[in-house]
């Protein structure tokens, strides 16, 4: 098997999620799917773009979709939700024969020529697949009992994500049980995690942060999985801030779903940025006999 | 309590709002879906479904001042569980763009965060993380923003000293200015 795409890794892959982004490359690597990075991509414009305005926020991201026809990549991938979005969402204003010059007319540069976008999850489980996933692992995860946490915009709006049950979400599920995990039935998949609202409203992250690490706990779980480094970034970095705020003491590690498969490949510790997380996995990881 | 004046709807806002967001909100039936799934509604001080229903009435002033409109995270629960597949969170979006266009910012450290957000993406084509934490505290006077979270983040050396520099970032402030200048231009024609 043989993939090849774009990459757009995003900005906080080289800073606060920096180990998504080292796993990510490191599985897909693993996995025969080649990801070449955008040359000189730039920032979509993430949350507070959109917010501003949206064809400022479209102009943004479409300097990367058509950087990368450029460089010959059709087909870009991302493992940021947050980015995938604003990227998705571009593609659709530039497909539009009416909005498209309101694009242009901001980026200074035709946009005709555009790769499309999907998340990187996507990838692997439409292209690879779970049976290539289960006949890959040389490490299950048996023992480890995870649960799954989406966010709110991997699948969502449906219209635009088209991947995936948009309130009960799989795909992550299903690559965890390919790779020998057991997975908790988690019924917060998709709810809020008080995104990019850490630094200005704290309250917003400690209630509802709060909720999903209530949840996590009284499943039982003993690592939650992330597709998103917003989401992993509340739960993890801030999980002492949200302990403080509501008088709990959870001590649950949060991994992103490529640092779990990319062990159950065979990858070291080291290999899939582990000791970036805050929150430490390894005793757990070890007592599962993982590592 | 407040009431608000049900024989003067603002009708150009209304209007303002269909066009700007490509949403029929006269189609809202106020269902009240949108409200029990998003998760903000505690923070709220206006349920995203009054928020629509204050849109259909003309209220502008009522739903520009509002807090909700800068709590919303666009977390798409709304859209995705609205029976007559109305963009909710695009509509909250077009109300944030009308609120700052007025000049109206309830939520200030909201707004805070983006523009510094926005201005580190401007200045470095990328975002830089210290810089935007430190152009937060600069605009806020909130000093103590996250310093509790130095111990655990120091030592897993992700943050960047420096910014990531991309060769063209001139192209990505010049769609910022572009940006501007197309507003500008628009007040005043």
């Amino acid at each position: 098997m043989s993939i090849s795409v774009g990459y757009y890794p995003g900005c906080s892959g080289s800073g606060t999620s920096v180990e998504y982004d080292k796993s990510t490359r490191a599985v897909c690597k693993k996995l025969g799917i080649e990801l070449n990075e955008i040359d000189d991509w730039s920032c979509c414009g993430s949350t507070p773009a959109h917010t501003v305005d949206h064809t400022l926020s479209a102009a943004l991201s479409a300097r990367n979709l058509v950087l990368a026809a450029k460089q010959g990549q059709e087909e870009v991938v991302t493992p940021c939700p947050s980015c995938l979005a604003n990227l998705r969402t571009a593609s659709r204003k530039i497909e539009d024969e009416n909005y498209r010059p309101k694009v242009e007319a901001l980026l200074d540069e035709p946009c005709d020529e555009a790769a499309s976008v999907a998340s990187t999850l996507q990838l692997i489980v439409e292209r690879v697949g779970m049976d290539a996933i289960k006949k890959a692992v040389v490490k299950p995860l048996k023992d480890l009992n995870v649960a799954c946490y989406y966010g709110c915009i991997m699948n969502r709006p449906p219209e635009l994500m088209q991947f995936d049950d948009p309130e009960n979400p799989m795909a992550m599920d299903d690559i965890m049980e390919a790779c020998g995990a057991t997975v908790l039935p988690f019924p917060l998949k998709v709810e809020c995690c008080g995104a990019a609202a850490g630094m200005p409203k704290k309250n917003i992250v400690a209630e509802l942060s709060g909720r999903l690490l209530d949840v996590a706990e009284s499943l039982n779980t003993e690592i939650i999985v992330t597709a998103c480094p917003l989401c992993q970034m509340n739960l993890d970095l801030r999980q002492g801030q949200v302990n403080r705020a509501n008088g709990t003491r959870y001590d649950i590690p949060v991994v992103y779903f490529t640092q779990l498969l990319g062990l159950a490949l065979g990858l070291s510790a080291e290999e899939v940025g582990l000791s970036k997380l805050v929150v430490d996995p390894t005793p757990r990881l070890r007592f599962a006999g993982v590592l | 309590m407040e009431t608000i004046p049900l024989n003067s709807p603002d009708k150009e806002f209304i209007r303002e709002v269909q066009e700007r967001s490509g949403q029929n909100v006269l189609s809202c039936y106020q269902c009240g879906n949108c409200t029990a799934g998003c998760p903000y509604n505690f923070a709220y001080d206006l349920s995203v479904s009054r928020i629509m229903r204050l849109v259909q009435l003309g209220q502008r002033e009522a739903v520009l001042k509002s807090h909700s409109i800068w709590l919303c995270a666009t977390c798409q629960s709304c859209t995705t569980r609205c029976p007559n597949s109305i963009d909710v969170a695009k509509i909250m979006d077009v109300l944030r763009h009308m609120a700052r266009e007025a000049g109206y910012a309830t939520e200030r450290n909201v707004k805070a965060f983006g523009d510094a957000f926005l201005e580190s993406v401007e200045k470095h084509g990328r975002v830089y993380e210290l810089g935007v934490t430190a152009s937060y505290i600069r605009k806020t006077g909130r000093f103590w923003t996250d310093v509790d979270l130095a111990p655990a983040m120091l030592p897993k050396n992700k943050l960047s000293i420096k910014p990531h520099e991309v060769r063209g970032k001139e192209h990505v402030s010049a769609i910022f200015k572009r940006f501007r200048e197309r507003d500008t231009a628009k007040e005043n024609s």
